[in-house]
């Protein structure tokens, strides 16, 4: 199969600037990546790097000034529901449908499953975010976690080729956001998907990733390509010295500050 | 001086089992749950009102400036058993609705339209300041000319009375919706018209549900004006050529009753239509409360 030796999403010399009332801003500037099958893959950086950004341009939103961005060798033209989104604002979920619709929705309007099997495949996707009870509550009702998790479901039940998601834990308590990386993770475990993951939060991009791009800011430029630690018990010596590494590099040039999980 | 800190002890506790203290509640009294009632706090209103009127009329007694609510309410049955009242009220309603359905379509179709192209925006906002704050009922003498006597005119006037209501409403709750959720529409793939019905016209119902309610009342405004001013429009006449008729036979308590079935009708759609709507849409959804 050639398809293990060429990537899954291939970003090459990606600049991308958009336009303010006054400026012309550059948001990235030749960013280069590749993104494999079954990748937990992290955008990680300050704010500022054009990390949303360059996640916006891969699900298509907007088109890299310089460079170009490939899906499985095919040029990104615009958005579609081979990349779903999952973002930072809990808005996201349409409020004039319940949970349960709201997951089957892009499911039968992408024609990708006819009614009835759209409706099994989100009970199964709802039940693995543990929210079979609120399926058909609307949105309105539920926390911003519930409402997270019924994107990531929503996001899941597509399978898509790749899932991004921007920050998608950030509006999140600090409990609820460790709660759900650990949710994340478990659904990884069962269906090994591919993700593309925003983050600022170094332990976060530890935690959540296996592969870790750094980005330093105005504009963004790739600093390094990591790997992260792998997971498992008694590896908490590793993590906190890759936490610290990642820590020197990105605030290297800068007056110590302490960040937050 | 200084600040001593005094050690404290911890504190544990074990929270009691939800067995052992039962559900907590306090059973409300009888006139807080009267008082809850919406359509009853209304009801009383209504019932102030009636009062007053007809103490005031009977306190002026002269039937020929203010008929007594008790007089008007015998009017209004008296026409009601007849059955004149319903033929007119018909007669209206239905040069109503075609109006109104007419320029709701139309509306709809401008607003798509400005939606998606920017010479559609700049005409609709274009055509909507020219048009709106000139009063439908202006263009009636000219609508006689261009369409006859009949209830072509009417429809037409309507429509311009609906049309731009509806259609700034509708623009301005489209441009409102949320960019997250124009890019979670995007993202599942959907374009065009396709877009605009799953994404934008529910997310914008709110706008859309008051342009509604504003265009019905323009409508139903203009409607009766026109009937009172140019009576014999539409061959059979509706409730205005009803009232038209009334004063001129100087039976003033037709004329209040022809007015309560105006309000009447205006009660029912404001309070029973347009509140199902939205209580089955926007407030089931959260988007209004």
């Amino acid at each position: 199969m050639t398809h293990e030796a060429t990537p899954l999403v291939e970003v090459c010399g990606v600049t991308l600037q958009y336009k303010t009332r006054e400026h012309l801003v550059t948001a990235t500037y030749r960013v280069d990546f590749n993104v494999h099958r079954s990748d937990r893959f992290v955008l990680l950086g300050p704010s500022g790097c054009g990390k949303s950004t360059l996640l916006k341009a891969i699900g298509g939103y907007l088109r890299p000034t310089e460079g170009d961005i490939r899906l499985k060798g095919v040029p990104v033209t615009g958005p579609g529901p081979d990349r779903m989104m999952v973002f930072q604002e809990f808005d996201q979920l349409l409020p004039w449908k319940t949970v349960l619709e709201n997951v089957m929705f892009p499911l039968v309007t992408s024609r990708k499953y006819r009614p009835r099997q759209a409706r099994d495949k989100a009970y199964d996707l709802i039940a693995k975010v543990n929210l079979s009870k609120f399926a058909d509550s609307y949105p309105h009702t539920l926390s911003g976690g519930m409402k997270q998790r019924v994107a990531i479901a929503r996001g899941m039940a597509m399978e898509p080729d790749v899932l991004l998601m921007d920050e998608p834990f950030a509006a999140l308590d600090a409990l609820t956001r460790v709660r759900m990386q650990d949710e994340l993770l478990s659904l990884w475990d069962e269906t090994r998907f591919t993700v593309i993951f925003v983050t600022h939060s170094i332990p976060e991009a530890v935690k959540i990733g296996t592969r870790i791009l750094l980005l330093t800011p105005h504009p963004g430029q790739v600093k390094a390509e990591l790997n992260s630690v792998p997971r498992g018990p008694g590896d908490s010596a590793a993590t906190a010295a890759l936490t610290a590494k990642i820590h020197t590099m990105l605030f290297a040039d800068e007056i110590e500050e302490r960040t937050d999980v | 001086m200084s600040e001593e800190v005094v050690q404290r002890p911890e504190i544990y506790r074990e929270p009691l089992s939800q067995k052992q203290f039962g559900i907590v509640e306090k059973p409300l009294s009888v006139f807080e749950r009267i008082y809850d009632l919406s359509w009853l706090r209304k009801l009383f209103v209504l019932v102030v009102i009636a009062a007053l009127w007809e103490s005031y009329a009977r306190w002026l007694d002269n039937e020929l400036l203010v008929p007594t609510f008790s007089a008007t309410v015998d009017a209004l049955i008296d026409v009601a058993v007849s059955g004149v009242i319903f033929t007119r009220a018909a007669m209206s309603l239905k040069v109503l609705l075609m109006g109104f359905s007419i320029g709701v379509l139309v509306a709809a179709l401008l607003t798509i339209f400005a939606i998606n192209t920017r010479i559609g925006n700049d005409f609709l906002e274009t055509m909507t300041a020219m048009f709106n704050p000139l009063p439908a009922i202006a263009l009636l003498p000219l609508a006689l000319i261009w369409f006859g006597l009949g209830s072509a005119s009417l429809v037409f006037v309507l429509v311009h009375s609906v049309l731009w209501a509806v259609a700034l409403n509708t623009h301005a709750g489209f441009r409102a919706v949320s960019t997250t959720h124009r890019m979670v529409g995007q993202n599942y793939g959907l374009h065009g018209l396709s877009f605009v019905g799953k994404i934008l016209i529910p997310a914008a119902f709110p706008s859309i549900l008051a342009g509604l309610k504003i265009g019905w009342a323009f409508a139903w405004r203009t409607l009766i004006a026109a009937e009172l001013v140019f009576g014999t429009t539409s061959g059979q006449g509706g409730l205005g050529w009803f009232i038209f008729e009334a004063k001129n036979q100087l039976n003033i308590p037709e004329v209040f009753a022809g007015l309560l079935s105006i309000i009447l009708i205006g009660l029912f759609v404001e309070n029973v239509v347009f509140r199902l709507i939205e209580a089955k849409t926007v407030r089931r959804w959260g988007m209004q409360s």
